[in-house]
């Protein structure tokens, strides 16, 4: 039986949880950092000693934590990237600009347990020498910058921010920034630039990787809320521990934001592949399958701007067998572990871990019109591809859902999407196109039916 | 555009690479099959050494790639995406050694999207260092398909309104459409419209509809100009560029957005409406409105000029000019301009007589002064050439000679607080010592007490600089050459009707010793002449010298008599000037 696991919304969603401090200590808060705080210089085989700082780093990475954003990068490689010689500051950003269609995760973090994600950023900025720290908070989400700044108040209030942190000698500082209610200012270097005071234009890489060339051209390290949590985690378990929970590479766990033609919409904290997507819209612990007498039609898995997935299909993935070799297995769609590497084997990504169901009542193009609008009016307009194409994609929908399509619009669609993926600046590309590349290759009957009907109609009409 | 062979029009030479450094900070690369070595390290915007970019070492190759955004004196953007260029790098074992081709050649690992490993992974080639190995495809099917798709990006919200456009003729659309576009485009949705006829500022009109957001005009404005006048409102195919205040943008180098604006969005109040690109003649030339002698193009057409802009000139002013010496032309052009030679007749007055008349009476007045009873007033907005034979005239009479001093207020960039465009050709040839003007006084000096007799006036109005007509009216031979009437030729006893910069060939020095020479745009109005080619004639009148006959053998002949000139020939100033010792 298939069960949530929280770890991070442990305490979250129980009676009496309250977001202040003391609620927070008395359920163990704070108790991962004066744990790294009283850790030692631990001695190497080879007579040098490694740093308490490095030491969490190394774990970190041996955790196998991926980057609960979209992208599933390796959260200790992301940091092991980090330029620790140019003598000039490292900066951390929390991304807490979460605004991926489908996805509300990390405002229950914020919420409800705001001390976590401090505590989590604090362990983060002390293990990459960081002393000063950005939390990033999407502009629409005011109550969450409220309750943030109250407990970054509470956590200094308390020395676990400031100068000499529990007499340390570690000094960190955490400003908060609200966002003006840009989607692309998700992107890190978008990001970056927003927080800079400029208009969040995404930035060229090369030369311009965050890691190297960040914010004021400083190092800089960006971490979604949830990554940033579990850091906490893996400081309080032991990268051994934590790794045991999800699967292989794909370690840990995550909240999935569910929404759509499910009964029961919601989020799920669950073992990072332990799950299978069947799972999470059917099982009563979770979804509790469509509405009666609805089928599922597809499910866009990882936040709006992940390839649609069709019902019916299947996928072949890699998967070890008990000799150890790989072998191809064919995975029907509702068998498909919930993890990064399953979903990127079926051609498609977990990224914010928002999955969107859509049942026999949907119209196809209908939603795709939706989503293109969404991407139409984000896009920031910097590169060429996107600016020209988002638009253009979203007016073709327009005209299609307002009786005016074409058969050729199929095609027509994918050839503007096709010229937009890999060709941007950032990763918006592909965010815009990748909803219309799949939702029309899988869909393309439901798109020439509809444009074939008016161009029916419309000849119709003539005479 | 066809020009005579004088004027030497032709399209500017690219920017010499930066000089060969050693062998060792070499990269060898492939660029369309072809392999080149080229350095490790080029000039960035600022002239810095950084990472050769795919874009430099396409140009080392010979190989233009198309671009929108770029432009080699301003930051990288990377955002109109047209120099996308498909590549490989040679793929690497698990033992970080090249994997090889049966045939022993590195195998080339094409870039892919890395989640549809079937489709090539473009990258800018502006913004994209080289490395060693790499294979470089600017003429690739995928390569050619993404500058199409850039393309028709572009064009599916642009007005197509090429018959009314300024920029028609010189506009990297069209050239670009022609070169790499597709003659159709798919998009049958309604257009994006804009701001049209937007008043940016005095001098700066804007079509907001034919703007391709390449933000050349905005890093221009910021990061040159230091102006942040410039931004983008609203968002994606909405974006707009705009002043922080409509008519507010009006720093002194407005007008170099134009220059860098690749299509017709950002145009010149000026110029707009005003002539066809493909009619006028362009001519190398200099601009005269202060010391610092940015490098120019002149357009004109049937002896009349349009517009000045800047030729790059890394020297001098990289690729940008000011915007009040750009504007400051319109004198050339005036109807008072002095057309014919003059000579005063007692009782009868000034009369119009032919240059023979007046060189012959000249050349019977000079050949009778004393020693000593000559003065010059030269000016620095004359040419070196032209102030060299002026320098010969008054060492055959014992001359005091000088120029007159203009200075006003510079600025960091390229305005000079010297306003002469020849202070130091003035210096140099011996017309003016260090400090400019300071012999006028004596001069006046020798006019009130009557030793100074005959007074030669080039381009200056002397009653504006300490000659009052009382002082001139003293005098037995008052000789003026200028171009416009002043006081002083009204007093004068011949007049001579001279030449604009424009009209005429000749070099000029600016404030850090550029030696830079200039070439003729129009034809000078009614009788008027070089001043090199009568002076020429009166120095061979009074002292018997004739060495040369054109202003190559003049020039040549005064690098080998002025010592600050030493070693220097015509031929050799190349289009962007040597630099001597000052």
């Amino acid at each position: 039986m298939p069960q949530e696991h929280r770890l991070i919304l442990k305490h979250a969603d129980q009676p009496g949880y309250t977001p202040d401090l003391e609620c927070y200590l008395r359920h163990g808060g704070y108790d991962a950092l004066k744990k790294v705080l009283a850790l030692a210089p631990k001695d190497l085989p080879d007579g040098k000693k490694m740093s308490p700082q490095e030491q969490v780093r190394e774990d970190v990475k041996a955790s196998g934590l991926r980057g609960r954003g979209g992208a599933g990068f390796s959260a200790g490689i992301k940091w092991s990237l980090v330029d620790r010689r140019s003598g000039k500051p490292i900066y951390l950003i929390c991304n807490a600009d979460e605004s991926e269609p489908g996805t509300f995760k990390d405002r229950q973090i914020i919420h409800k347990d705001p001390h976590q994600l401090i505590e989590g950023m604090i362990l983060s900025c002390w293990a990459n020498d960081v002393k000063l720290a950005y939390l990033y908070i999407r502009g629409e989400m005011p109550q969450g910058a409220k309750l943030l700044n109250k407990a970054l108040d509470e956590a200094r209030a308390k020395n676990f921010l400031g100068k000499n942190i529990l007499g340390s000698g570690f000094d960190l500082e955490i400003h908060l920034h609200r966002g003006a209610g840009a989607y692309i200012c998700g992107e890190e270097t978008g990001l970056i630039e927003s927080l800079e005071g400029k208009r969040a234009y995404p930035r060229i890489k090369p030369p311009y990787f965050p890691a190297v060339l960040g914010l004021y051209m400083c190092p800089t390290i960006v971490n979604n809320v949830e990554t940033l949590c579990h850091v906490k985690h893996i400081v309080s378990m032991g990268p051994g521990e934590y790794a045991k929970l999800g699967t292989p590479n794909n370690t840990g766990t995550r909240i999935v934001s569910l929404s759509g033609d499910v009964k029961r919409p919601g989020y799920f904290e669950i073992e990072v592949g332990k799950v299978t997507i069947g799972e999470l819209i059917n099982d009563p612990a979770f979804g509790g399958g469509l509405r009666d007498g609805r089928k599922l039609k597809a499910i866009i898995p990882g936040g709006s701007s992940s390839k649609i997935l069709k019902a019916g299909e299947t996928f072949k993935l890699n998967r070890k067998g008990a000799d150890g070799q790989m072998t191809k297995v064919e995975v029907p769609l509702l068998d498909l572990p919930y993890d990064f590497d399953s979903l990127m084997g079926a051609g498609t990504m977990s990224g914010s871990g928002a999955i969107i169901v859509l049942d026999d009542t949907r119209d196809i193009v209908e939603a795709l019109a939706n989503l293109a609008e969404f991407y139409a009016h984000e896009s920031c307009g910097q590169c060429t591809p996107c600016r020209e194409g988002a638009l253009w994609m979203s007016k073709a929908l327009h005209r299609m859902t307002h009786g005016e399509g074409r058969k050729a619009d199929a095609d027509y669609l994918l050839h503007i999407a096709q010229n937009i993926q890999g060709r941007t600046i950032c990763a918006f590309g592909e965010a815009a196109a990748w909803p219309v590349l799949s939702f029309v290759k899988k869909f393309k009957e439901d798109f020439e039916a509809k444009g074939a009907a008016d161009e029916a109609k419309a000849a119709a009409a003539k005479h | 555009m066809s020009a005579p062979a004088t004027t030497e029009a032709k399209p500017a030479a690219p920017p010499a690479p930066a000089a060969p450094p050693p062998p060792s900070d070499k990269i060898k690369i492939k660029v369309d099959g072809r392999e080149v070595e080229v350095p490790k390290m080029m000039p960035d915007w600022q002239g810095k050494p950084q990472p050769t970019t795919m874009l430099q070492a396409c140009q080392l190759a010979a190989h233009e790639v198309p671009h929108y955004c770029y432009h080699p004196k301003l930051p990288i953007a990377g955002n109109c995406r047209m120099c996308l260029v498909e590549f490989g790098t040679p793929q690497m074992g698990p033992d970080r050694k090249p994997v090889l081709n049966e045939d022993g050649t590195p195998k080339i690992a094409k870039s892919v999207l890395p989640y549809e490993p079937g489709t090539p992974r473009g990258a800018i080639a502006c913004a994209t260092p080289i490395s060693p190995g790499m294979e470089i495809y600017p003429n690739s099917p995928a390569t050619k398909q993404m500058r199409e798709a850039v393309l028709e990006s572009l064009l599916i919200n642009h007005p197509l309104d090429c018959p009314i456009c300024d920029q028609a003729g010189e506009c990297k659309l069209q050239e670009y459409s022609v070169e790499h576009g597709q003659a159709q485009s798919r998009f049958v949705e309604a257009k994006v419209h804009k701001p049209k006829a937007v008043d940016l500022g005095p001098r700066i009109v804007l079509d907001d509809e034919r703007c391709v957001l390449c933000t050349r005009c905005i890093r221009f404005t910021k990061d040159i100009a230091g102006d942040d006048a410039l931004g983008i409102v609203n968002r994606g195919s909405y974006n707009t560029i705009a002043a922080w205040a409509e008519g507010k943008f009006d720093n002194n180098y407005t007008l170099n957005t134009v220059d860098i604006c690749p299509v017709g969005a950002l145009t010149s109040k000026d110029f707009r409406f005003q002539m066809r690109v493909w009619f006028m003649k362009e001519t190398k030339s200099l601009c005269t409105s202060c010391g610092t002698g940015c490098n120019i193009v002149v357009g004109s057409r049937e002896e009349k000029v349009y517009r000045y802009e800047p030729r790059q000139n890394d020297a001098v002013n990289s690729t940008w000019m000011c915007d009040s010496g750009r504007l400051n032309y319109k004198w050339i052009g005036r109807a008072d301009r002095l057309q014919k030679c003059g000579m005063r007749i007692a009782e009868r007055g000034m009369l119009e007589v032919a240059w023979p008349t007046a060189l012959k009476a000249i050349s019977a007045k000079l050949a009778s002064a004393p020693s000593g009873s000559v003065a010059i007033v030269a000016s620095a907005r004359q040419t070196t050439e032209e102030l060299f034979l002026l320098a010969k005239l008054a060492k055959k009479f014992n001359a005091l000679t000088d120029s007159v001093a203009r200075n006003a207020e510079g600025d960091k960039l390229l305005v000079n607080a010297d306003k002469n465009p020849n202070s130091n050709g003035a210096r140099l040839t011996g017309i003016a010592g260090p400090q400019l003007g300071a012999n006028l006084a004596k001069i006046s000096d020798g006019l009130r007490s009557g030793g100074i007799r005959t007074l030669i006036v080039f381009g200056e109005d002397v009653t504006k600089h300490g000659i009052g007509a009382d002082l001139l009216a003293k005098l037995d031979t008052l000789i003026v050459s200028d171009i416009l009437p002043s006081a002083t030729t009204a007093a004068a006893h011949f007049v001579l009707p001279g030449c604009a910069h424009l009209e005429k060939r000749g070099t000029f020095v600016n404030v850090k010793g550029r030696v830079q020479k200039f070439m003729k745009a129009v034809e000078a109005p009614g009788d008027a002449r070089p001043e090199w080619e009568f002076l020429h004639e009166l120095v061979h009148n009074v002292t018997g010298q004739n060495g040369f006959s054109t202003i190559e053998g003049l020039f040549n002949e005064m690098a080998r008599e002025v010592p600050g000139f030493a070693g220097l020939e015509w031929a050799k100033l190349g289009d962007t000037g040597v630099t001597v010792q000052i």
